[in-house]
């Protein structure tokens, strides 16, 4: 293989196996090896002398640096934290084969409650104390659009009266990122290793979608996995309804919302419905298992991870797919 | 004078639409309709994201030098040969078009749609005062016919079937023959213009809305697709403009960039049928046009928007995409609003224009979803807008007490970690266990609002927190 140095440092990503497509898949020794992004062109070059003269990829592990990985901070988001903490273990594992050291720092709440009620004090101390925590992290994971985006995207606009904090914040929001488009856009990841021979359909989260752009990442991962077939959900990009307090403070509006998007999704033909956040996920599966549907709703880190065994959402046991 | 609100009542006006079969039906078509056309309009436009944020600069610059732009105005109406009225209310406004009427000797008033019309109640007070009022628009007859508002800006009765319609006019029309067919749109269209040809006719006074108001010019613009605002203010002696303050162009060329979203945004057009331009009364050797030209610029608590952080609300030009857009105006439709402006504009326009006491309702009946602002050919940051208002709520203590002390009770839990870690490693395996066999409630305690409608899943058990801790997993 003809390397120069310069050339191993024009690499912005991935393994320097140009033949090789970054993939997800790496043997269990070489993920926990792989350099992250922002250390990569350097580390790379450092691999690359500290392999000259040998034949073959530099890729093949024993020069692992402690630094080369980068330190995610994983923001669970209350709804996982107490409901379905097996999101949770999806997001680490996902994050942990795209080659991330993860952490999960003491947390509680985002102050997204908080801050689309009207109640700035109380959103303002909660994104302080999650800025805090978090302080450590090169980069902010969160498995939902919404949550990611409240951390990105209004943590700013919460400072924006106040100088330095409003500094802090916007630094802060820069490494925040919603789970699968941090696999896809910050760690180069274009598949994942897992099998889930399903109909499946996708639904765009607002925030996501609208907030952060989240729509083409989400697709690409789960047409590789085995066995998937994405089928996709006319109008997917219309909300569910649910809107955090929304859902409750006008239960009779979000419900007429909810119904339609399920009726959508049941004509989808999928056995599965899929999204990438869990508020919007129990408001579809508490509508489909009220109508008795026999569709199971999932996070879609589940799937890409891997990890299906526990019951469906508002799922018997039984029912476990 | 201003039109009377039922915002309050939204949750039950709300309710009555969600039960109402014909209305559902009706609202189908918006869903489906408008949205795919605005899109592949815009699909054909290369450039219409860019002439979005050349209308958003326009409007900007104008409200920067809103002052500079009105005198400018004026002074061009005047040099044309018109008259401008500022009027600071509703009452004022109402009170200016009626005496212009008076002093004309008045008795019938044809009408072009306009929204800010309906927003200062002027039919009301145009008959009150002994004239009778005919609106000219189609869908605005019909809803006149029936005693309602518009539900829509710009699809005034979209609300309604053909069948209705027919009912109405065969109700009203009592001098036509009764077996004459009525089923289809394009006969209730012949039979409208039948009826409205001779109220053209006989009108003293026309009064138009406006789309822009140019300062270079004195112009007003307005932009239909039935041409009944062209009969409207040409035919009779009299053309009254009523329009609100931030409907000022600096130029005929800004008119002409803004026009190029506002139709695409709308309907789904290239540009409307009809962009009609009048600049002043009639001139010697015109062959037509009204003899005397008023303008009404109607403030009714604009200006006070201004400098405010819901200032941006006024770049909008009412092509209505955010109400097409809207999940919740889809399931409720127009009227459920209980005043003139639906949808996430009316959300954030009802408040500042009738207070939010009076419409705090609409700003917090939205999931802010943000479709209405990627839609928006003048960006306003709709959602963000009506958070604003949630905060000015919740300052001055103007929603339920239960939701207050309930947030402020998570805010508490959720500020003090150990707290959190506490209850709900206490709470979620209880709730787990009750919720063991089907995996969901049908009915949960202080959740009501939830279970009345949908099942709430059971949380799996122990808090993910919780079992990272218990596995070693890394927390710092
Ligand atoms: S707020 Fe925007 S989308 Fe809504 S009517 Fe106004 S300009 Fe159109």
């Amino acid at each position: 293989m003809d390397q120069s140095p310069v050339r191993a440092l024009n690499f912005s990503h991935g393994s320097v196996m140009t033949e090789t497509p970054p993939s997800f898949v790496p043997p269990p020794d070489e993920a926990a090896n792989r350099p992250g992004p922002e250390t990569r062109p350097v580390f790379c070059a450092i691999a690359w002398l500290a392999q000259a003269g040998q034949s073959g990829p530099c890729f093949t592990g024993g020069y692992a640096l402690p630094a080369s990985k980068p330190r995610v901070g994983l923001l669970v988001t209350c709804l996982v934290d107490l409901f379905r903490p097996s999101i949770g273990f999806a997001a680490v594992h996902l994050l942990e084969e795209a080659g991330c050291e993860v952490i999960v720092p003491a947390q509680t709440c985002c102050g997204q409650p908080a801050y689309n009620s009207g109640d700035r004090a109380d959103a303002k101390s909660l994104a302080l104390q999650v800025m805090q925590s978090f302080a450590s992290c090169d980069y902010v994971v969160a498995p939902s659009g919404s949550c990611g985006g409240m951390l990105a995207k209004h943590y700013p606009d919460l400072f924006a009266d106040e100088p330095d904090l409003h500094a802090t914040a916007i630094a802060f929001g820069a490494k925040c990122h919603e789970l699968v488009s941090f696999l896809t856009d910050v760690m180069k990841i274009t598949r994942v290793d897992a099998h889930y021979p399903h109909t499946v359909t996708y639904h765009d989260s607002c925030s996501g979608l609208r907030e952060l752009g989240i729509e083409a990442q989400p697709r690409q991962l789960l047409n590789s996995v085995q066995g998937l077939t994405l089928v996709e959900l006319a109008q997917a990009d219309v909300c569910c309804g649910f809107g955090g307090t929304f859902a409750v403070k006008y239960g009779e509006i979000s419900d007429a919302i909810v119904t339609h998007k399920v009726a959508q999704a049941s004509q989808a033909q999928a056995e599965v419905l899929l999204a990438g956040d869990l508020g919007c996920l129990m408001n579809m599966a508490g509508k489909l298992a009220r109508q008795g549907s026999a569709m199971e709703v999932r996070h879609i880190a589940e799937v890409l991870a891997g990890m299906t065994q526990a019951p469906a959402i508002a799922a018997a046991p039984e029912r476990a797919r | 004078m201003s039109l009377h609100s039922t915002t309050p009542q939204f949750k039950d006006n709300a309710h009555h639409a969600l039960h109402d079969a014909q209305l559902q039906k009706a609202l189908g078509n918006v869903r489906n309709n408008f949205v795919e056309r605005r899109a592949s309009a815009a699909a054909r436009l290369p450039e219409f994201d860019a002439l979005r944020d050349s209308a958003r600069a326009i409007k900007d610059h104008v409200l920067a030098h809103l002052d500079l732009y009105l005198e400018r105005y004026e002074a061009q109406v005047v040099a044309q040969g018109g008259k401008v009225h500022f009027a600071r209310s509703a009452q004022e406004a109402c009170d200016e078009i009626v005496a212009i009427c008076k002093a004309h000797g008045a008795k019938s008033v044809t009408k072009g749609k306009s929204m800010v019309s309906e927003e200062i109640g002027l039919n009301a007070a145009i008959e009150a005062a002994g004239m009778e009022a005919v609106e000219t628009d189609l869908g605005e007859y019909i809803i006149q016919l029936r005693g309602e508002t518009p539900s829509h800006i710009i699809a005034p009765a979209v609300h309604l079937n053909k069948e209705q319609v027919e009912e109405d006019f065969r109700r009203v029309h009592t001098h036509l023959p009764i077996d004459r067919d009525l089923t289809q749109p394009e006969t209730l269209l012949s039979e409208a213009r039948g009826i409205l040809r001779a109220k053209f006719l006989g009108a003293d006074i026309g009064i138009t809305g406006a789309n822009f108001l140019v300062a270079e010019t004195g112009s007003s613009i307005i932009v239909t697709n039935e041409g009944n605002g062209d009969l409207t203010q040409i035919l009779p002696r009299v053309h009254i403009v009523v329009a609100s303050l931030e409907k000022i162009v600096p130029t005929l060329d800004d008119a002409a960039q803004i026009m190029r979203v506002l139709a695409r945004s709308a309907t789904g057009q290239d540009m409307t049928v009809y962009s009609t331009i009048s600049t002043g009364p009639r001139r010697p050797g015109d062959v037509d046009g009204p003899e005397h030209y008023h303008v009404v610029l109607v403030d009714n608590g604009r200006s006070r928007m201004i400098g405010s952080e819901f200032e941006e609300m006024l770049r909008c030009i009412r092509c209505g995409a955010c109400m097409n857009h809207c999940p919740v105006y889809h399931a409720v439709g127009g009227h459920a609003y209980g005043w003139v402006y639906p949808g996430p504009m009316g959300a954030v326009l009802t408040p500042s224009l009738i207070g939010v006491e009076e419409g705090g309702q609409l700003p917090n009946a939205s999931t802010f979803c943000g479709r209405c602002e990627s839609v928006c050919p003048v960006h306003i940051p709709l959602p963000k807008l009506m958070r604003h208002w949630r905060e000015r709520e919740f300052e001055r203590h103007l929603n339920p007490a239960l939701q207050r002390y309930g947030l402020r009770l998570w805010a508490f839990i959720a500020r003090h970690e150990l707290v959190y870690r506490l209850l709900t490693a206490i709470a979620m395996p209880i709730l787990a266990w009750l919720g063991r066999k089907s995996g969901r409630f049908s009915h949960l305690p202080l959740a009501g609002g939830w279970t009345q409608y949908r099942d709430m899943p059971a949380p799996q058990g122990k808090t993910f927190q919780e079992q990272w801790r218990a596995k070693g997993g890394r927390c710092s």
